[in-house]
């Protein structure tokens, strides 16, 4: 749709910051609420949401969740900082994980992450490079 | 929503504009306009928070009185039990279902049983359920609200069950027709509400079904002449009603969960905190719980902003009837369970979602209004302070996007202006 409107908005988050965790995802949810987009696409881009500033809060130093809504499409395009991801395709895997101790203990780290993403998805790329970061593009149509 | 009333109204006369509505409320659907409170009808979930905050009484619960029943034959009160907790600690239920009958109902029904009735029920739709978790109670008018409104996506997660209230009424009335030979008709039953939230449940019933209730009497206007009926009642003794049961813990918040057979359960009270579990829930979180027990009001329904009494003895109370009384069950369970198979607690169908109004019903003319409002938004000074009438900066925002209200509103940002205009004028 050329010409057609697209709100944007970046939400910076800080890995480790436990205490501010999910406020990103939960302003992404409002925004989509208050645009009208449809409950049942709310909650997929909500839980999608929510998984990928969780993988930044628990795996890197810190990123950015950047929200684009057009009439077509939801993206939440995230990049962080960090250690990245060596195997892709094993991180995919439900159930894989490289948590710490310490995260499974505070009831996260399950593996559960990307495999959430990708399901409630339409369309979803990551990309990472080991030492630098991890990139995510995840697309839910309207 | 809109086609709906609500449970409370404005008092223009009485309103000084001193916005304690206006922080108090939690959906943000109070504004304040020429120094008076005005309520957003769509926004509103009929919680009654701001009833409790206006230091002058200028928000008033529509409820009903004496003299609006004169038209049935036979009345009959029914308290919700958290009345029980408003009085002090010898005050037992009987004397005070007694003392109702004084000052003019035919008969006074206690309900508490109900309560009771309904756990068992739910425990048996639990085991039965295979859907997504936790479920969550829908016995809080204000909560079923919230989550229509603001958490469309979860209304098949509210438990399809008749209330305590609504079943007792039924029961009472059919019974009280058949045993003193009047037309269902001609029996008024009338609730003894601790909210305005009930109010529109007996007003505007769930599924827009008949209610069996006529009307509700707000507890605290009833709670002077009660008081003073009570006076000449001996506390406990003389024939009384047995009001027994774990149906007695309903009005406390984490009641319901403790008359359950799971102990996954989570009670949480105060709408703030019930939309933050829910946004959890809404993130597919919590699903190892079985049972959300959400309440409006802080402490469960005790604390209901018609009640009169310290939400905290109004607690205290109601469990030391609990210990007393609560082990005896008032009903035979496998009976319930049979009423259970028959459809007896069912609500027909579910909630249908209710999502407040978006900014606009076009989807790209709302990406370009929400868009402006992110642009106002950053040029607002954030601070929340109400001063142009709305709770937040975020409200005003939306307002002025939708032409409710005009950026000049904005003291901080007018007052700015008039600084830097004086500035240059003077360079």
């Amino acid at each position: 749709m050329p010409g057609a409107s697209v709100f944007t908005q970046q939400f910076e988050v800080r890995g480790r910051d436990f205490a501010n965790a999910g406020r990103a995802s939960t302003a992404v949810k409002e925004i989509l609420k208050e645009i009208g987009v449809p409950p049942a696409t709310v909650r997929r881009a909500a839980i999608a949401a929510y998984e990928a500033e969780m993988n930044v809060v628990l795996y890197a130093r810190r990123g950015t969740l950047e929200l684009q809504v057009s009439p077509a499409e939801i993206r939440l395009h995230v990049w962080d900082e960090g250690d990245g991801i060596p195997d892709i395709e094993l991180a995919m895997q439900e159930g894989y994980s490289t948590a710490s101790e310490e995260i499974r203990e505070m009831g996260f780290g399950a593996g559960m992450g990307l495999p959430n993403i990708r399901k409630n998805a339409d369309e979803f790329r990551i990309e990472s490079v080991v030492g630098q970061g991890t990139e995510l593009d995840i697309r839910i149509r309207l | 929503m809109s086609d709906e009333l609500h449970s409370v109204r404005v008092e223009a006369e009485r309103c000084r504009g001193r916005m304690a509505c206006l922080r108090a409320c939690p959906t943000e659907a109070i504004r304040v306009r020429n120094g008076r409170a005005t309520i957003l009808e769509d926004r509103c979930i009929d919680c009654g928070e701001c009833v409790r905050a206006c230091p002058h009484g200028a928000i008033q619960p529509l409820t009903g009185s004496f003299t609006d029943f004169a038209r049935f034959r036979y009345t009959i009160a029914l308290p919700s039990p958290a009345l029980y907790g408003q009085f002090r600690r010898e005050i037992l239920p009987g004397a005070i279902l007694r003392a109702l009958t004084r000052i003019g109902f035919d008969e006074a029904c206690d309900l508490a049983w109900a309560g009771e009735a309904v756990s068992v029920a739910i425990d048996e739709y639990l085991a039965e359920y295979r859907g997504p978790l936790p479920l969550i109670s829908p016995f809080c008018p204000a909560v079923v609200r919230l989550v229509q409104a603001r958490f469309p996506a979860l209304v098949d997660q509210l438990i399809p069950m008749d209330s305590p209230m609504e079943i007792a009424a039924r029961e009472v009335k059919l019974r009280k027709a058949a045993e003193v030979g009047l037309r269902v008709e001609e029996i008024g039953v009338i609730y003894l509400t601790p909210c305005p939230a009930k109010i529109v449940a007996v007003e505007y019933p769930p599924r827009k079904r008949a209610s069996y209730l006529d009307g509700a009497i707000a507890i605290a206007d009833i709670y002077q002449p009660l008081l003073t009926a009570l006076a000449r009642e001996s506390p406990q003794g003389g024939e009384g009603q047995q009001v027994r049961g774990l149906g007695l813990a309903w009005p406390v918040l984490g009641g319901q969960a403790s008359c359950l057979r799971t102990e996954d359960t989570l009670a949480v009270g105060g709408l703030r905190e019930v939309a933050r579990i829910l946004e959890d829930v809404e993130n597919g979180k919590l699903s190892e719980l079985q049972y959300l027990e959400c309440h409006a009001c802080p402490q469960g329904c005790c604390s209901g902003p018609l009640t009169v009494e310290n939400p905290y003895f109004a607690r205290s109370k109601i469990l030391h009837l609990v210990s007393r009384f609560g082990r005896e069950p008032s009903r035979d369970r496998d009976q319930i369970r049979d009423l259970y198979r028959q459809g007896y607690f069912s609500l027909p169908g579910r909630f249908p979602p209710q999502p407040f109004p978006p900014l606009d019903a076009d989807i790209p003319r709302a990406i370009e209004k929400r868009t402006r409002m992110k642009e106002i938004l950053e040029a607002l000074p954030g601070i929340d302070c109400g001063a142009c009438g709305a709770p937040t900066c975020h409200s005003f925002a939306e307002d002025v996007v939708q032409g409710r209200a005009a950026l000049e509103d904005c003291a901080v940002l007018t007052a700015e202006q008039a600084r830097r205009s004086r500035h240059t004028a003077l360079a």
